[in-house]
């Protein structure tokens, strides 16, 4: 028994992570976009009684270290001991990724190349002469296709067989040369590339006129499916978790448990849990395999395209545009995206404004208040809110840029740098691979993280709820403490300490305000929003109060998740602070403003 | 003439690159005198655009496509 190490290295979006996933039966997150991966990935597999562990790095278009994630290829490739580097090249632009191929040769000679979406190439008419590129390289070349999971067998066994052919030195300048030269000995273009329908769903995806209109008819379809497709799982969850609510309380009775502890337990975790789950977990379990079909096909760097002018106007880059994106399913990976980013400024600004997108935590409250307060409670409203959301959304963009905007013409001061991107072609996404990636990793590691949060959020609000002082609840103390800065947002004190409580999560906010206002009364169903409306209507909500929820919801500070992300990517408690401060303070300003509107009219 | 002067589904073919800290990053994704460059997308406000370079669709801002010299022959004025 030993143990190999497999480097996985190669140009962005040419699969190398499906490859890898492939390899070793792993679930990292792939899609149709550059820059997907930005940390090395690590996993392994087993092969004839050998163990390979295998490293997927970032996708990188040169060693020249322009970017954080080139650094850190280049980096890794040096001081990392490995049997074998498994360069990924996309056979349909093989050209161009025979520059990283000879780049990659003037560090380690120990490479095997995998000419990955083989079969996209025989569709575009691309032949290769793969034995004379194999003997020109002096290095295996195996064809595979991830999609049709075609080639994985023989790439393995080239792996194991492995062994160092003749290592030639090449000098930096001729790189270029040789590319072309090689390209132009193995690569046969049979037939003149037909990119018609792609051609014309670009053409119409970034009309100036079409390009923006589809852009907001995508979003607004996204979040119709999403609302309309939680509304029956997110009624029958609340049904059966208050259904249970008694014969909880029956069982925690019968094990002899304190009276004390049962309300603990029922009062304040099960319903701070049942609310996160039923409320979250549908929206969630729709809307990321929905996003993770618009990443997949290749719309994402479209959208780029698109908004890319206003970025530059803000003197940001347009890859913000993608980790927005990122960020509307969370933040913390937003942030973490940022890395696709190469200008140091630019990858500040873009994480310093990634909160004001609202992620998924949030989408569900937001959606509950627009159809109470805005639209009001008729039926097909699911229309309306989805619209209304995608306005919110929209306005929460136009902040982003506002923000960048001011951020480079202050703090963040400097030249605006390049901006490029690759638009690839569309991909037919398998559907198999998004309910697994969508749902296995996504949706289940943020309800877990959330159910991780309400835990504890309910215990410290049931505590706070029944320790008194002075005859009066510690948490109406606080309250009361909060009520004067609240009411000066046109919110009230109950809502500034829910925001503060719900650090750990955005989705717990909603359910700790509850809690607060019916901790007087006794259990009430809160599954329907009629009731949810008298609710906060009896506790002096108005239109006011609900837009500057909302308000405040969009920026407030990060969570704390996002916040320690931000810590580890700028490495600097200031940015950290900063991340903290200039959303709040975006936030407090709206909200008196929008305040000081309502009180003139 | 310059990359970013190249109208809508014309080709073209880069001459040289002018020198700045965006040339390598360039060459990197394929765009080296002697290579064919066609237009083949504006976007909607009309910067950036999208190129065909070397069978990948790539989207460059104006001002950076400035950097870049192409000859285009005159004559084929009705693109594809």
């Amino acid at each position: 028994m030993e143990d190999k190490t497999l480097i996985l290295a190669g140009n962005p979006n040419v699969g190398k992570s499906s490859v890898f996933n492939y390899l070793t039966h792993s679930n990292q997150h792939t899609g149709n976009w550059t820059g997907k991966t930005v940390e090395v990935a690590k996993s392994s597999y087993k092969y004839q009684d050998t163990t390979y562990n295998v490293y997927d790095l970032p996708g990188t278009y040169s060693l020249n270290n322009h970017s954080k994630e080139e650094e850190l290829a280049t980096e890794f490739l040096k001081n990392t001991y490995h049997d074998v580097t498994l360069i990924v090249c996309d056979a349909t632009s093989l050209e161009r990724n025979l520059n990283l191929v000879f780049q990659i040769l003037q560090i380690t000679p120990k490479v095997i190349i995998c000419l990955n979406l083989i079969d996209e190439a025989q569709r575009k008419g691309i032949v290769i002469n793969i034995p004379r590129l194999s003997k020109l390289l002096h290095v295996p070349v195996i064809p595979t296709s991830a999609k049709k999971r075609f080639g994985f067998e023989k790439l393995k066994e080239a792996i194991a067989n492995y062994k160092l052919d003749i290592p030639i030195r090449y000098q930096q300048e001729d790189i270029n040369t040789l590319s072309t030269l090689i390209a132009h000995q193995t690569i046969i273009q049979t037939k003149s590339p037909d990119q018609f329908i792609d051609h014309k769903v670009d053409h119409i995806l970034t009309h100036k006129f079409f390009g923006f209109l589809t852009m907001f008819a995508l979003f607004i379809l996204i979040f119709w499916l999403t609302i309309t497709g939680a509304n029956y799982p997110s009624e029958f969850l609340f049904d059966c978790f208050n259904k249970f609510t008694p014969h909880l309380t029956k069982f925690l009775t019968l094990i002899h448990l304190p009276l004390t502890l049962i309300d603990l337990l029922v009062n304040g975790i099960y319903k701070v849990l049942t609310w996160v789950l039923s409320v979250m977990a549908p929206p969630m379990a729709i809307f990321f395999p929905l996003f993770t079909l618009l990443e997949d096909i290749g719309y994402l760097p479209r959208f780029a395209f698109c908004l890319d002018y206003c970025f530059q106007k803000c003197q940001s880059c347009g890859k913000q545009a993608l980790t927005m994106c990122m960020g509307l399913g969370c933040n913390a990976v937003g942030v973490t995206g940022c890395r696709i980013i190469d200008s140091k400024r630019e990858r500040l600004i873009a994480i310093l404004t990634n909160a004001f997108v609202p992620c998924n935590g949030r989408f569900p409250t937001i959606i509950a208040l627009t159809s109470i307060f805005i639209i009001g409670l008729s039926r097909n409203s699911n229309i309306y809110s989805a619209i209304i959301l995608t306005l919110i959304i929209a306005f929460a963009i136009f902040i982003t840029m506002l923000v960048s905007k001011i951020l480079s013409n202050t703090i963040l001061k400097g030249e605006k740098s390049s901006f490029t991107i690759e638009l690839p072609p569309y991909r037919l996404p398998s559907i198999r691979k998004i309910l697994k990636e969508s749902l296995i990793t996504k949706t289940l590691k943020i309800l877990y993280r959330a159910i991780i949060c309400s835990i504890p959020a309910g215990i410290i609000i049931w505590l706070l709820l029944h320790i008194t002082l002075n005859d009066t609840s510690l948490l109406l103390h606080l309250a009361n403490f909060f009520n004067p800065f609240g009411h000066l947002l046109g919110l009230d004190g109950v809502i500034i300490l829910a925001f503060i409580l719900g650090f750990p999560a955005n989705e717990i906010v909603m359910p700790i305000i509850l809690m607060i206002y019916l901790s007087s009364n006794s259990l009430i169903d809160i599954s329907n929003l009629a009731n949810l409306k008298t609710i906060l209507v009896d506790n002096g909500w108005t239109l006011l109060t609900c837009i500057n929820f909302i308000i405040l919801s969009l920026f407030h500070f990060p969570c704390a998740t996002t916040i320690l992300t931000i810590k580890k990517e700028t490495n600097s408690w200031l940015w950290t602070i900063l991340s903290v401060i200039i959303p709040l303070v975006v936030g407090i300003i709206l909200c008196i403003f929008t305040r000081t509107l309502w009180l003139i009219f | 003439m310059t990359l970013d002067e190249l109208e809508l589904n014309r080709e073209g073919v880069i001459i040289k690159i002018d020198s700045s800290p965006l040339k390598e990053r360039l060459n990197d994704l394929g765009l080296v005198p002697g290579t064919k460059v066609k237009c083949t997308l504006i976007s909607p406000l009309k910067d950036p655009k999208a190129y065909l370079i070397k069978g990948t669709q790539i989207a460059i801002r104006n001002q950076d496509a400035k950097t870049v010299q192409i000859f285009c022959e005159v004559g084929d004025s009705n693109g594809r």
